[in-house]
């Protein structure tokens, strides 16, 4: 498109800043790809953000939406956009035309902290593409690293693709099959690219014979511990099993309903092809979401270091501080991940540097022996940077969120109290702050749901389950998604879940919806 | 200059607007409408539509959050829902909640198009006319002291250049008695279109918060549309259980009483008021009435009618009767009422099942065009 790749280069004065900058990050260890920064008016900015960083995307009318809400918060000052980068390689970023020096030195310090992330993490190599832009097996060593990460075109392909399929088709055809294939988005397999859900078994072999797993123990001792009787009721008990799933289909439950889908439901060519695009996106902003606290923290935590020490002019530092306090606001009712990730990398870096770690550190009962532990190791950066590379969210909270973390950091759990119709503050115990806290990062926040049957009541009707963690499903949301499901599946589809403590079976026939307690 | 985006800002603008797409309209976050700052200022949250998907019921959630507090302290606004690990890419920091600025006129333009109202047509109540003089023209004579200095300025530099006595060097203009520019009055008669809204509401024990929250937002469309109307809008707030009093606005709004209902309480305090301050003959009268439509007996629901009919009706525009659902309500009133004037274009009946049903409640009211 002309009025975008134009004129978006750097004016002089920040290549050079752009070159000092890299060389510091560099010599402090840092990692990246190559970083193109682009510099964009106010309103292609909110355009590329609205399309989540994109130059191109496919049309769809939620990017308007977020258009419109970019734009109008900042028009009234509420608030502006302050760094936007895209995994790919090489980075791409943005700058803001217009914003001061010192916003834009710190945007780069940010960027950088970022691009080193998207480069070394091991949850991002599940984004790198092979020469026909198809995603790798990113278990498989590649020697030297340098991926392939073209999404930037890839997302632009993606985007003439739909748009050949909304000439033929019309836009409000196209338009609501993406929003009932957006409607499922969440119904995939984050952790898929890293683990083998299945393995083909051989066709024409004869299955082997069912084996009872033994006890091991002395042979006089055989018969007591794996009696006959009970070696020949399990047996026969696995051969029922495996006879019940010799038709069943999908074999397993298959976490990925979005994959199950286009490989199973009965859609148009044009309707398979943008189901694979959505799936390939979704995929895509994974590693992202699982790793948002980490990410943010990281390039948070250089952007302050590398500010701080090495970038910014004296006269920079109050403006500074300015930005990065509005970045580093904390809210009553929402973990800010900027602030939660440059935290916890701060705490594991002085933890590492005094030697706060292992099994004496762990049993230490003496409080005050705690407080002024130091063992003056110094390992806090090594240790950093491999936290870095092979953590998640999850991971990353459930190892290094402390007691004396939550503690200094005063968090607490709030609720809804139905009693006085409001949120409040429920406890600042640690062991529900971290439960909490990690229950709304386990999956994103997002149910866990798995295709169960793909011929459920031998009806061709498909199965679901919500595998229930303490927390229902939200019955009107439920239901739409199930719509949407039947629009994809064209028969009808239930989902088995919890209702206010009990069973319940949602089944939708794209008529009407029932509610069926108990098993199905 | 034009961005790619917006074509997809287009069709989202009409997806809000209800142009297209209609089966994403309920997903419209609705949001606080009411909140006037300043002048004539309102906010209203940024139209969100979310794509509904498997997801958690929030309240059951909660969430952590960082900061002062003990245990019970409320935690004050509403938090977002707290998924901390959603979020695009790497974009934004601290998304506030937004709050957008718009003047009371553009929503009412924004409600009017939405709903497809008619502008009001006058019922011939227009006919005291006002006559005013305005300073719109120009003549050429009048007296010194409505000279129009531009005009007469422009005139005679004008007069200078064409003659060719203009020194750019010394710049002075002369103006001469032909060159006088004078203001000039246009007389304009002006019908006035008086109109008054008399809000009556049911406070009795059985109309909950969420009833409240209901004629609340109602009535704050109702007064945004016909002030945009009228110029002169007047509005008048009774409130009645088994008594009717006139109250200010925010009284009406956050009264809780208890105890019986009789609504013809509150219709001989609504006819005496247009006795009293609105004649007929002047003023357009828009009676709204709401309530969970539970009167004390069929008796005084008889009296209700005989005030309408002799009363009420024949001085106003439109009676307007809103019926919010409650647990406690019977419902009664509202089937009196159709029974009763069912085919009398005056009065418009609706019930207000829930806040969605707030939308379609005011284009049964306003619809008409009365």
């Amino acid at each position: 498109m002309p009025t975008f790749a134009t004129k978006t280069g750097l004016p002089r004065y920040l290549r050079d800043e752009q070159e000092r900058i890299e060389k510091v990050a560099a010599s402090l260890g840092l990692d990246f790809f190559p970083v193109v920064f682009e510099m964009l008016t106010y309103d292609q900015m909110n355009e590329v953000a609205a399309y989540g960083g994109f130059p191109n995307r496919y049309p769809h009318w939620r990017f308007g939406m977020e258009y419109e809400r970019l734009s109008k918060s900042y028009e009234y000052g509420l608030s502006k956009i302050y760094e936007m980068v895209i995994n790919n390689n090489p980075g791409i970023a943005y700058l803001l035309e217009g914003n001061s020096l010192t916003d834009q030195r710190l945007v780069m310090c940010h960027v950088l902290g970022h691009v080193d992330f998207f480069k070394n993490n091991f949850a991002f190599r599940a984004t790198d593409l092979d020469a026909s832009g198809q995603v790798v097996d990113p278990i498989k060593s590649h020697g030297k690293y340098e991926p392939n990460r073209k999404w930037v075109d890839k997302l632009a392909n993606h985007g003439a693709a739909v748009r050949r399929i909304v000439a033929r088709h019309g836009i409000e055809k196209v338009e609501d099959f993406i929003d009932k294939c957006l409607s499922l988005e969440n119904l995939i397999d984050p952790y898929s690219p890293f683990v083998v859900r299945h393995r083909e078994e051989p066709e024409d072999e004869e299955p082997r014979e069912v084996e009872v797993p033994r006890l091991h123990a002395k042979e006089y001792m055989d018969s007591f511990i794996n009696p006959d009787e009970y070696m020949e009721e399990q047996k026969k008990k696995l051969e029922a099993e495996r006879e019940a799933k010799k038709d069943k289909f999908p074999k397993e439950r298959q976490r990925d309903v979005l994959l199950f889908l286009l490989d199973h439901a009965p859609l148009e060519r044009w309707e398979r092809a943008l189901l694979g695009v959505i799936r390939e996106e979704a995929y895509y902003f994974v590693p992202q979401m699982q790793t948002k606290v980490m990410n943010e923290g990281w390039a948070s935590y250089w952007h302050s270091k590398l500010m701080t020490e090495h970038v910014a002019d004296p006269q920079d530092i109050i403006d500074y501080s300015d930005s990065n306090a509005g970045v580093m606001a904390t809210s009553k009712g929402q973990v800010n991940p900027y602030k939660l990730g440059v935290e916890l990398y701060r705490h594991i870096e002085e933890r590492w540097n005094k030697g706060q770690f292992g099994k004496e550190w762990e049993d230490c009962d003496d409080l005050d022996a705690k407080r002024h532990w130091d063992l003056r190791l110094g390992l806090g950066k090594e240790k950093i940077f491999e936290v870095r590379a092979l953590y998640t969210d999850v991971t990353f909270i459930d190892d290094f969120f402390t007691p004396e973390f939550a503690v200094e950091q005063g968090f607490y759990t709030y609720a809804w109290s139905n009693r006085n119709e409001r949120y409040e503050v429920e406890t600042r115990e640690f062991k529900a702050i971290k439960e909490k806290m990690l229950a709304q990062f386990t999956n994103f926040g997002s149910p866990f749901i798995y295709v169960e049957d793909g011929n459920h009541e031998n009806r061709g009707e498909l199965l679901l389950t919500h595998d229930h963690r303490g927390v229902d499903l939200r019955a009107d949301y439920a239901r739409e998604a199930l719509a949407s499901l039947v629009r994809i599946w064209k028969r009808p589809v239930c989902i088995r879940t919890i209702l206010d403590g009990k069973e319940a079976t949602l089944r939708y026939d794209g008529e009407e919806q029932t509610v069926r307690n108990g098993d199905a | 200059m034009s961005l790619k985006i917006d074509q997809d800002h287009y069709r989202f603008r009409n997806i809000v607007r209800g142009k297209i797409r209609d089966n994403l309209r309920r997903y419209i976050s609705q949001g606080e409408l009411i909140g006037r700052k300043g002048k004539d200022l309102v906010s209203i949250p940024i139209p969100q539509i979310d794509i509904p998907r498997f997801t958690f019921g929030d309240k059951q959630q909660g969430g952590v959050g960082q900061g002062d507090g003990e245990p019970g302290d409320p935690l004050g606004g509403d938090p977002q829902d707290g998924d901390g690990g959603a979020g695009k890419a790497g974009s934004e920091a601290g998304e506030h909640m937004l709050e957008v600025d718009v003047t009371l006129d553009e929503l009412a333009d924004i409600l009017g198009e939405e709903l497809e109202l008619p502008d009001i047509q006058d019922k011939g109540k227009s006919s005291v006319v006002a006559v005013k003089d305005r300073y719109t023209g120009i003549r050429r004579v009048g007296p010194e002291s409505l000279r129009h200095f531009k005009r007469t300025y422009r005139e005679a530099l004008k007069r200078a250049i064409a003659s060719g006595t203009y020194d750019p060097g010394d710049p002075v203009i002369v103006p001469q008695h032909e060159d006088k520019r004078f203001r000039s009055w246009n007389t304009e008669t002006e019908p006035v279109a008086n109109a008054v809204i008399l809000y009556m509401m049911d406070v009795s024990g059985s109309m909950g918060d969420e009833q409240k929250e209901i004629v609340r937002i109602e009535s704050f469309w109702i007064d945004a549309w016909l002030k945009k109307q009228y110029k002169g809008l007047e509005s008048r707030y009774i409130i009645h259980d088994a008594v009717a009093r006139e109250v200010e606005r925010d009284t009406f709004f956050h009264t809780r009483e208890s105890g019986g209902t009789m609504i013809s309480s509150a219709y001989k305090l609504c006819a005496q008021t247009i006795d009293d301050h609105y004649p007929a003959e002047e003023w357009n009268i828009y009676p709204f009435h709401f309530s969970d439509g539970d009167n004390w007996s069929m008796d005084d629901t008889l009296s209700c009618i005989e005030i309408m009919k002799k009363d009420l009706l024949p001085r106003v525009n439109m009676f307007a009767y809103g019926q919010v659902e409650s647990p406690y309500g019977s419902g009664q009133f509202i089937k009196d009422l159709r029974e009763h004037f069912g085919t009398d274009e005056r009065v418009v009946t609706s019930e207000i099942r829930d806040k969605d049903a707030i939308v379609s409640s005011i284009k049964d009211f306003l619809g008409k065009g009365n």
